[in-house]
């Protein structure tokens, strides 16, 4: 049956990555090359799966392995909650010698018995991991007849980690929400301006950012699938009028089989950057009034929009000029990176390169456009060389995932955290505003001067400590100001 | 005595305490030089063991995995382990791998012995390389024990067994101590161990030795494998020294190991914090140099003797909930029992043998839900990170000890062994006391009638 599924979610007809790849490349996942023993990196579908439904906030998520899967990592993202905090609770049935032997299938029944009768949660979540996989134990089985016995909706969530990456995850997150959850319920009330906001995360309360603009639109999110997230309001998805992706690909398989089942049209898009903000209200205006919503929805839309963007210019405005001209090395997986990328070079920033490696020839195309002939595009860029690039100076910040960060800091230069563990949150208009205030802040940081600085009594000059930014790096100024102008424009902020 | 609980029937861990055992090897790996760590498991294992790791000590890590997938899994993965090894060797050079199993690969079972010896003689190339093998299931036991199986792994793979005939003992480096160093050490630790040693004209060889490589230092290059740590010649010479010292009892097998490989005696210490185990220390390196203790040992043991003296006030009848791995909660409990504090509930991951002398009411196997449900009306909660909500939830103060520490600076630097450790231990949990006094109110006495009766079955259990 996960074979089943495994095949089903890599050949997504929705996902346009996907679709331009050969059959062969198809089969290894979303990860652009298969895994290399001593070479990779990256989290398991277990992880990712846990991403994709964990921030369902009133719910138990209850992860079924030995201690590595939950005790190395619970309560480590992110998603934030506007009230309960049972999502945050760390579960595991914690198999030790004699589970594997017997087989963990009782004791994850019982384990699912006790955490209902402890927590009472509307609903269990329970992830699948390798080790049980291994042994045979049947997920689906054990969630139903616990589901029978307590009386409380108990989802399988199959997801062994060794089946694929990540991304592979995020989209069987997806498939049992589709298989289990959503249409489960029907919503009290509906509206014509209903909409699901699919792949939100809520990290560092990004969702946030954006609520306040469907608010003042009359637009009414039915469901967060899933930042901050309710499980009830996720059952009554299938009632929405619209749906929109986030994030990339992550639940592409979600949108397209809600639109066969329920007909609920979708689109992708981001809340990352100004522009893309604004296209995706005018996005969801357009949709929803197609679908029946009053048709000055459009222009109250229009209305505030242009409102908006006028605030955030003028709130960026502030930090330009010392922004100007300074060299960037964007590092992320995302798509996300063409909305960043549209906000640095309004602020005068120079792109110096960025990572490609899960995107598609025609983002290839689109991102050479769009950084002129002069930037590097990376698919992988090795931690040895990346370390070179920085101690030569090549960027004055580096902006990527915590994987990178010490790469970064080692080399003394300016980092700024765009992954999930961020504690930023970047989306809308005011979270560009804040993204840019980050970026000036850590550019301007003070200490970049002194730990730049070599020990009284060793040698500046050679080998040792000759560090990029000490001194202008482009004789002719055309790289924009060095470090003193910098401090200069660090008065506000 | 304290009751020691396990809970056989409790079928779901509430907020674990536990961490995984592999990544327990990983760490006692990256405190050798030169070496990298390597899971034998699905990729998934090796990334939230790493950011884990990443999070605690503010470094980059080298940790990689064999990339093991379902097929692969069943088919058996030796394939999978011999090209990450190749690989690694190719681009890292490092002259160590710790190899460490995962639930997934222990599961399915492989004589990894058996194949890393064909795999040596297929690569005459990897005649430089040191391959180091951990069978560490994450099913049994948990960060600590992890740790325990790959230093004795590393005693048994690297260091040389002596000749019988030939007595080496005393014979070259008279002046070296070995120092086998438990998982509850922090690189600052090892850093003042190393300099109490010296302080003795004795030579220490700690194994492992983070405090070389995860001391936070910034080196002028990049370095894919680990900088600093226990370097292959010291492990080689262990065999020469005059005595081991095992610092905890989970480094009782591996100080084990290292007595039948070289006939190096060892003594062992559960921990180094408070007064009587830093005085058998100190006294121990006296006997071994043949020296007096240096003068400014001395003057910290005062030093700790006198904050003993103003610190009992503030810890007289608190009340502490400790949650720790086994070596850890004894350090911890003793010092606070020590000066009058009662321990009515302590948590801890595994079975050990020093859990019958933790100087605390009960001892549960078991998870912080465990620790949450049983603290009420505790002063003073003292785990790691993960105990910040619980702290929060009961409205008591949190004083972090363990791993992970992801929400505190200066982790790795954090020392708490030695006279001056201990002292410094003393003024930082004292403080915290100091600081969450209890107004006096008319009609409420601070002190409760039970607590006198806690602290007499505490002394008991002490003594
Ligand atoms: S790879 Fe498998 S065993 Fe490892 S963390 Fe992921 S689900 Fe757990």
């Amino acid at each position: 049956m996960l074979k089943q599924k495994l095949q089903d979610v890599l050949n997504e007809p929705g996902c346009t990555t996907n679709q331009a790849k050969s059959t062969q490349d198809r089969r290894k996942g979303c990860s652009a090359k298969a895994l290399v023993p001593g070479a990779a990196a990256g989290g398991c579908a277990f992880d990712g799966a846990k991403v994709a439904l964990q921030p369902i906030a009133d719910a138990a998520h209850l992860v079924h392995g030995p201690i590595a899967c939950e005790g190395n990592s619970w309560d480590s993202r992110h998603a934030a909650s506007s009230g309960p905090r049972l999502y945050r609770t760390g579960l595991t049935t914690d198999l030790q010698e004699l589970d594997i032997i017997h087989g963990g299938e009782k004791k994850l029944f019982r384990a699912i018995g006790e955490v209902i009768g402890r927590f009472n949660p509307p609903a269990v979540f329970v992830y699948q991991t390798c080790v049980p996989a291994l042994i045979g134990d049947d997920l689906v089985k054990v969630c139903g007849l616990a589901q029978a016995r307590f009386g409380t909706p108990v989802i399988p969530v199959n997801a062994p980690g060794f089946v694929g990456t990540k991304n592979l995850g995020n989209k069987l997150g997806g498939e049992a929400l589709l298989d289990y959850v959503i249409g489960t319920r029907e919503p009290e009330h509906t509206t014509p301006t209903d909409i699901n906001v699919l792949g939100e995360y809520n990290v560092a309360g990004e969702l946030w950012q954006v609520t306040p603009l469907f608010e003042r639109l009359g637009i009414r999110l039915l469901a967060s699938i899933t930042g901050d997230g309710r499980y009830h309001d996720v059952c009554c998805a299938h009632r929405a009028r619209v749906n929109m992706m986030v994030c990339s690909q992550a639940l592409i398989n979600l949108a397209r089989k809600m639109e066969e089942r329920w007909g609920i049209p979708y689109f992708e898009g981001s809340f990352y950057g100004i522009g893309d903000t604004s296209e995706a209200l005018t996005t969801i205006a357009r949709l929803l009034i197609e679908r029946g919503a009053p048709a000055d929805l459009l222009t109250r839309t229009e209305a505030l929009i242009a409102e908006e963007e006028a605030r955030a210019w003028t709130r960026l405005a502030r930090y330009r000029p010392a922004l100007e001209g300074k060299r960037v090395l964007l590092y992320t997986g995302g798509v996300k990176s063409w909305s960043v990328i549209s906000a640095l070079r309004e602020m005068g920033m120079i792109v110096i390169g960025t990572s490609v490696r899960k995107s598609t020839e025609t983002d290839k195309v689109r991102a050479r456009e769009l950084l002129g002939p002069d930037a590097k595009l990376f698919d992988q860029i090795p931690a040895r060389e990346m370390y070179r690039m920085l101690q030569a100076g090549d960027a004055d910040i580096l902006i990527s995932g915590g994987r990178t960060q010490f790469t970064a800091l080692k080399a003394r230069v300016p980092w700024l955290d765009i992954n999930q563990e961020r504690h930023h949150a970047y989306a809308g208009y005011d979270g560009m505003v804040e993204m840019v205030r980050q970026i000036h802040q850590e550019l301007t940081n003070p200490i970049w001067e002194q730990v730049r600085r070599p020990a009284p009594w060793e040698d500046g000059g050679e080998g040792g400590l000759r560090r990029p930014g000490a001194l202008p790096l482009d004789p002719t100024g055309a790289n924009g100001p060095g470090p003193r102008s910098l401090e200069a424009g660090s008065g506000h902020g | 005595m304290a009751e020691i609980i396990e809970h056989p029937r409790k079928a779901a861990a509430i907020n674990p305490l536990k961490t995984s055992g592999p990544l327990g090897a990983a760490l006692a790996f990256l405190g050798l030089d030169a070496c990298q760590p390597l899971f034998h498991g699905s990729q998934g294992c090796t990334a939230f063991a790493l950011v884990l790791m990443v999070r605690h000590f503010r470094e980059a890590i080298p940790l990689q995995t064999t990339a093991m997938n379902e097929i692969s899994t069943i088919l058996g993965g030796a394939e999978h382990v011999e090209q990450a090894i190749a690989n690694i060797h190719q681009r890292a050079r490092p002259r160590v791998i710790g190899l460490c199993t995962t639930g997934l690969t222990e599961t399915r079972g492989e004589d990894m012995v058996g194949d890393l010896k064909l795999m040596k003689a297929r690569h005459p190339e990897w005649h430089d390389l040191s391959v180091v093998f951990a069978p560490t299931p994450d099913y049994i036991g948990g960060f600590q024990d992890g740790w325990a199986i790959a230093v004795q792994a590393m005693v048994e793979t690297l260091v040389p067994e002596n000749d019988p005939g030939l007595s080496v003992r005393g014979a070259t480096a008279g002046a070296q101590v070995n120092l086998l160093a438990g998982s509850h050490l922090t690189p600052g630790d090892l850093e003042v161990l190393r300099e109490t040693v010296e302080s003795f004209g004795l030579t220490p060889v700690i194994l492992p030795d983070l405090s070389g490589s995860l001391d936070g230092h910034v080196p002028d290059r990049y370095i894919p494998h680990t900088l600093g740590g226990t370097r292959l010649e010291e492990i080689r010479t262990m065999g020469r020294s005059v005595h081991t010292l095992a610092l905890g009892e989970h480094m009782r097998g591996a100080a084990e190991a290292l007595e039948a490989r070289t006939g190096v005696a060892f003594t062992l210490f559960d921990h180094l914090i408070g007064l009587a185990a830093n005085d058998r220390l100190v006294a121990l390196l006296a006997e071994l140099s043949g020296r007096p203790v240096p003068a400014m040992l001395r003057r910290r043991r005062s030093q700790l003797v006198d904050a003993m003296l103003d610190g009992h006030f503030p810890f007289a009848g608190q009340r502490a909930a400790i949650a720790a791995e086994p070596d850890l909660l004894l350090a911890l409990s003793s010092l606070l029992a020590g000066l009058g504090c009662t321990v009515p509930i302590t948590v801890t991951t595994a079975a050990s043998p020093v859990l019958s002398r933790v100087p605390a009411g009960r001892v549960i196997i078991g998870d912080l839900d465990d620790l949450e449900r049983a603290a009420g009306g505790c002063t003073l909660l003292v785990t790691h990170a993960q105990g910040a909500g619980i702290a929060k939830r009961l409205g008591i103060p949190l004083f972090r000890a363990g791993f992970p520490l992801f929400d505190r600076l200066g982790a790795a630097h954090r020392v708490t062994v030695g006279y001056r450790g201990s002292r410094d231990l003393i003024f930082e949990i004292g403080n915290i006391f100091l600081d969450h006094r209890s107004e006096p109110l008319p009609g409420h006495h601070p002190h409760h009638e039970e607590d006198d009766d806690d602290r007499i079955s505490s002394q008991a259990a002490a003594g």
